[in-house]
């Protein structure tokens, strides 16, 4: 039996839901027009008023929002309530080292937990369940987001956040969690050392798995249903929008509904910004609609999606977009961090490296690995092997402050990066997603 | 007083000795000592060879990062406890060995001969030379 956390909104009929679209919407550029100047520059450039917005056909009118406009404006520029208004920041990384932070107000919070609430229940979680989140918890929405989520629902929660596998297993094993919570390569790594002590998936208590945070495959969601025994859920989210739960899989498991009372989804033709037709592929882009203190009108996500409205045999009515099948930029997502190529870049100059390096990501046990290769130069070499490792680490502690993961720094001779039509080639994705 | 070696990145893999060693065969220069360090990632090949600066160049114009290093090179009686009379005078006066290796002496077959890497090389030569130790020169090694 397909279980709902908000049946009346998530079961509700298509004009319900273009109604509050088309309230919100109105509602919501009302409150950036008068709140961040920055939007209303950005809406006078365009020769718009709130008044140019009757409804959201009229969504289109409005100019894009993009990670760039997130850097100009770090960090108070798009907020849109008095700060003292304001409990909660959570933050991602940024394409060049500034980091986006967002801003929540209570009712932020709680709209936020409840879309994770509803990706819990769909996923068959109710207040019986023991739920383990293994998201890390801190800045990260993936930990705190899907926690607030299961308390909403009333699961028992336990809140490992990520690492120590064995101690997740122990949990897992000791107080009979049903749900587990975590990245799909970390719900992979965790089957697998499972597997390895010998446990069968009757031993197992886990029934179901909420996995999001970064791309997997479906054969890869075959594998951890298989060794875990378990239903495994797709979710999506972005810091910027909120988190997790911006969209979530159901028992049909062919896609993932958008939470349409909360966002408005368009997929747009990435180079003319052009809105594409259902159906079509193209970049997604989100307005949240019900935000107070962060709200974003048209912000590009950058992924590569398409939306459905086909019936879901769950009863769900909102919109369902598939799994993203690829970035409009060179942003990676490695062990569920978003990385920049320039993020590197600015790191390495700031060492004294030259610019000439490769990164390499691949994916060793269910686990993302980063490999950063830089060229050796005759000014960094030196005949002291001490002193060149103790640049190494210099090297690796800053890149794992600047993207929060810790990545291998390996020294190469110099011209051995692939070069092609002159240009380095700066990404390696080995990943078979 | 002190000689100069040549030290050379490399990366640990297969074959990267092996181009180095290509690059000195193909300009006909003669390796006097070779030793490797490594991690487990790269490596430094340091050389001593009877044309210094015709080397360094040749290897910088095929692509690898190399510097000059001054080592200080000791002839050593070939007979037990040889060594250890070195480390011995090196020890009194305080100098940190860095790193060394030893070869044997080419067409002189009294002596084997070790290079030093020290922080302090006048110290050092000092310290042997008032033992009665000398260093070899530079022009002494290119002839060995």
């Amino acid at each position: 039996m397909e279980r709902y956390y908000q049946p009346e909104i998530e079961c509700a009929s298509r004009e319900q839901i273009k109604a509050w679209q088309d309230e919100r919407l109105v509602k919501q550029v009302r409150h950036v027009w008068d709140n961040v100047p920055y939007y209303r520059k950005k809406m006078e450039e365009k020769g718009l008023t709130p008044d140019d917005i009757q409804s959201s056909d009229d969504l289109h009118k409005l100019p894009f929002i993009t990670k760039a406009d997130l850097r100009e404006a770090y960090p108070y520029g798009l907020v849109a309530k008095p700060l003292k208004d304001c409990v909660r920041i959570q933050s991602t990384s940024g394409t060049t080292g500034k980091r986006v932070v967002a801003f929540y107000t209570q009712h932020d919070i709680d709209l936020w937990e409840e879309c994770c609430a509803r990706a819990i229940m769909a996923a068959g979680g109710t207040d019986e369940d023991v739920c383990q989140v293994s998201y890390g918890y801190g800045l990260f929405t993936g930990g705190p987001g899907l926690n607030g989520g299961s308390h909403k629902v009333g699961c028992l929660t336990i809140p490992t956040s990520s690492g120590n596998t064995e101690r997740q297993i122990m949990f897992i094993r000791d107080l009979n969690a049903t749900i587990l919570c975590c990245t799909p390569s970390y719900a992979a790594y965790i089957a697998e050392t499972m597997k390895e002590m010998g446990l069968t998936p009757d031993q197992i208590p886990l029934k179901a798995g909420i996995f999001g945070a970064e791309a997997w495959s479906e054969e890869m969601r075959q594998d951890i249903q298989n060794t875990l025994g378990i239903k495994a859920y797709d979710i999506y989210g972005l810091t910027e929008l909120s988190g997790p739960g911006v969209s979530f899989e159901c028992s049909a498991q062919t896609g993932m509904h958008i939470n349409e009372d909360h966002f408005i989804a368009e997929i747009i033709d990435p180079d003319t910004g052009e809105v594409l037709p259902e159906g079509s592929k193209g970049e997604l882009v989100f307005t949240s609609i019900t935000k107070e203190a962060f709200p974003l009108l048209r912000y590009r996500t950058r992924d590569i999606c398409m939306l459905t409205r086909e019936k879901c045999s769950c009863g769900r009515t909102h919109v369902k977009m598939c799994k993203p099948m690829g970035r409009s930029d060179d942003m990676l997502i490695i062990r569920g961090v978003n990385v920049f190529p320039s993020q590197i870049e600015t790191v390495l100059l700031n060492h004294g490296y030259p610019a000439n390096y490769q990164i390499i990501v691949d994916r060793v046990k269910s686990t993302d690995t980063l490999d950063v290769q830089v060229e050796m130069t005759p000014e960094m070499f030196t005949d002291n092997m001490g002193e060149i490792a103790k640049r190494q680490k210099e090297l690796v502690d800053g890149l794992r402050s600047m993207l929060g993961l810790a990545a291998k720094v390996t020294l190469v001779a110099p011209k051995t990066i692939v070069r092609s039509e002159g240009k380095a080639v700066r990404v390696i994705d080995k990943r078979k997603i | 007083m002190s000689i100069k070696q040549i030290s050379v990145f490399l990366e640990n893999k297969p074959g990267s000795l092996y181009a180095m060693t290509g690059v000195l065969a193909q300009h006909k220069i003669d390796m006097r000592a070779l030793s490797l360090a490594e991690t487990s990632d790269f490596g430094i090949a340091r050389v001593i060879v009877d044309d210094v600066y015709k080397t360094a160049t040749v290897l910088k114009e095929a692509g690898f990062v190399n510097n000059i290093t001054p080592v200080l090179g000791v002839a050593i009686p070939d007979v037990p406890g040889g060594l250890n009379k070195v480390l011995q005078i090196l020890t009194d006066a305080k100098v940190n060995v860095e790193y060394m290796y030893a070869f044997l002496g080419g067409k002189d077959t009294e002596h084997a001969y070790m290079i030093f890497r020290v922080a302090d090389e006048s110290a050092a030569a000092a310290a042997l030379a008032a033992r009665g130790i000398q260093v070899v020169q530079q022009e002494e090694m290119e002839k060995l």
